[in-house]
């Protein structure tokens, strides 16, 4: 299981890497999503991935879930959901303001 | 045990808080940042001369015995960091008014000043590597608000490459942690370090430690990671601009000191030496950058790298001299880069353009902001009396130490350099006949001028001073030496 999911997160990051190397500002947004989430997968899977077991740790208990990924993961989606809105925004605004969404043309001159 | 600890991000960010509801009224919240900053630098100092005679203060949030809960480790080096982190943020404070923000000074521009210090207190003083990831979201989410303050098309469009580099390096960040944790089983920085010494840092926490380098490399601009730095950090006012280059980029530093002077210590020659070539790369390629341009806010953003290339260099020869003189120029470094980015905005705005090619001969109008431009070319490129000289000399020290002759020749080649650049400032803008510059309205610096004097003061200070802060910078690097003492500090064995 935790072979399936790593080649998962695997997956999701190469695919993020491809649509962040894009032009298209919307591509190179998913492209971030996808980094996220490929990102979270990765967590998770650090703690070991088991079903119906519960996160306490006391005596008398051998076999548990690992609660401090999911505690990690948590916080990190919601700092990279915060981000990503920022992100829509300030691309929204950016295309509107230059006229354009490609980044190619968003480059800038050498003399301004 | 003690709450004290949690001061340094707590003031900040109630401060932040309130001055949210007096956001409509500038004067309000003048009064109170100056206030509350002011009470900053007061607490931070009391923290710092609590360590200097008492040891770390350690909080463990929510009484969470290390290494389960999270916590807040105050040591020497921290406490200094966040005391430096808040003399400046005292001088922007006092500089902010006069800052010509216009309107933009009711956009939230208190608060999210506010927040910046908030987070970078808290990468300063947290003790968990999850914890530090957590800060630098806070710290960057109130940059980007920052940087973006005024949206301008030229704003916009560098803000944008600003926060998707910073947030590709995030998620790296998360990535990292997450096969440290894999590997090690614990976020604690102490106890990571504890583990890592156990099983004598074998091939995957090598490549984790490369891969946390790469992280902190982003954040701290060195080469080849600094392209995006630049051309982001002169967009915005330049208050912001100085917030951003004294602060930022430090913490990446901050970042590499802590985590490869206490986990990642055990593989010297595969990591430490591979930093010393960094450092060299970085001040060449920075001070190049420098060379380059014509742009007065662009010298000075391409000067942050090579400085960030020093600090580097110390870190990679890794002996009690040279980690000494990393701090010491660290600190010195946060100081003199808010006085130069303060500096060069006045200087931009009195001149009405930042093209050294249209200015000439404004010492005849402004000798006061010629001279101190001056002083801080010598401060940058480390002359004495100043405080650059002491860090510099230290630097090299350590590397002659250790017979590093090549990274010591590019080091004292790069200073020269980094004085010319400053100095091509000084000699393009400020020497000249009176009229050069046609239809220059002379306008007034008043308060501008008060907190560039006052950090700038600070840096002499710290140059004819060294005697008395080159101890402390000295027992820091000791100190960082044996990781021993902080993971004893911090899990009480």
């Amino acid at each position: 299981m935790e072979i399936l999911i790593i080649i998962l997160s695997g997956v999701l990051f190469t695919t993020a890497i491809y649509n962040l190397l894009q032009k298209q500002l919307l591509r190179i947004i998913i492209g971030t999503v996808l980094l996220s989430h490929g990102a979270h997968l990765m967590i998770l899977t650090m703690g070991k991935l088991k079903t119906g077991l519960p996160p306490v740790l006391t005596e008398g208990v051998t076999d548990y879930t690992d609660p401090l990924p999911q505690a990690l993961i948590l916080t990190s989606i919601v700092i990279s959901f915060g981000i990503t809105g920022l992100l829509l925004v300030l691309a929204y605004r950016t295309t509107q303001e230059n006229n354009t969404d490609n980044m190619e043309q968003l480059r800038g001159k050498s003399n301004e | 045990m003690s709450n004290l600890a949690v001061l340094p991000i707590i003031l900040p960010l109630a401060s932040a808080i309130i001055l949210i509801f007096f956001n409509s009224n500038v004067k309000v919240s003048r009064f109170l940042t100056k206030i509350f900053t002011l009470i900053g630098v007061i607490v931070a100092g009391y923290i710092t001369s609590e360590t200097l005679f008492n040891g770390s203060i350690i909080l463990e949030t929510g009484s969470w015995v290390a290494p389960f809960g999270i916590i807040l480790v105050v040591d020497t080096l921290s406490a200094v960091l966040v005391l430096t982190t808040n003399i400046i943020a005292v001088a922007c404070a006092f500089y902010a008014p006069y800052s010509n923000l216009g309107e933009k000074e009711n956009y939230y521009f208190y608060p999210f000043f506010f927040f910046l210090i908030t987070g970078v207190s808290g990468a300063f003083v947290t003790g968990d590597l999850f914890n530090l990831f957590v800060f630098f979201e806070v710290l960057l989410m109130a940059s980007y608000a920052l940087i973006v303050l005024g949206g301008d098309k030229v704003q916009f469009r560098e803000s944008l490459k600003y926060l998707l580099i910073n947030l590709f390096s995030s998620m790296l960040f998360v990535t990292a942690v997450a096969f440290l944790y894999g590997v090690v089983g614990t976020v604690n920085m102490a106890q990571i370090a504890e583990r890592i010494s156990e099983v004598d840092q074998q091939g995957i926490l090598t490549t984790i430690a490369f891969l946390l380098f790469f992280v902190f490399g982003t954040k701290a601009a060195l080469f080849p990671l600094y392209y995006w730095l630049p051309n982001s950090y002169i967009v915005p006012n330049p208050i912001i601009s100085a917030l951003f280059g004294a602060l930022l980029t430090k913490v990446g530093v901050y970042s590499i000191i802590r985590v490869f002077t206490l986990m990642f210590v055990h593989r010297l020659e595969l990591t430490h030496e591979f930093f010393i070539w960094i450092a060299g790369l970085s001040m060449i390629f920075g001070v190049i950058g420098a060379l380059s341009t014509n742009n007065i806010k662009l010298i000075v953003a391409y000067n942050i790298i090579p400085a960030i290339g020093y600090m580097i260099m110390g870190i990679g020869i890794f002996n009690q001299e040279a980690l000494n003189g990393s701090i010491y120029y660290l600190i010195q470094d946060m100081i003199v880069k808010a006085a130069l980015f303060l500096l060069v905005g006045i200087i931009a705005y009195v001149a009405g353009t930042s093209d050294l090619r249209k200015m000439g001969g404004l010492i005849h109008h402004y000798p006061l902001l010629g001279w101190l431009l001056f002083i801080s070319a010598f401060v940058l490129a480390g002359i004495p009396p100043f405080s650059g000289f002491i860090g510099k000399l230290l630097l090299l020290d350590g590397a002659f130490q250790t017979d590093r002759i090549i990274i010591s020749i590019i080091a004292l080649g790069t200073s020269l350099l980094i004085l010319y650049s400053i100095i091509k400032i000084f000699i393009r803008g400020f020497w000249g006949e009176k009229d050069t510059m046609k239809n220059l309205d002379i306008k007034s610096t008043k308060g501008m001028i008060g907190p560039v004097v006052f950090l700038l003061l600070f840096t002499v200070i710290l140059g004819v001073g060294a005697e008395y802060f080159y101890p402390i910078s000295n027992s820091i690097a000791e100190y960082l030496l044996d990781p021993q003492v902080y993971i004893d500090s911090v899990l009480k064995e």
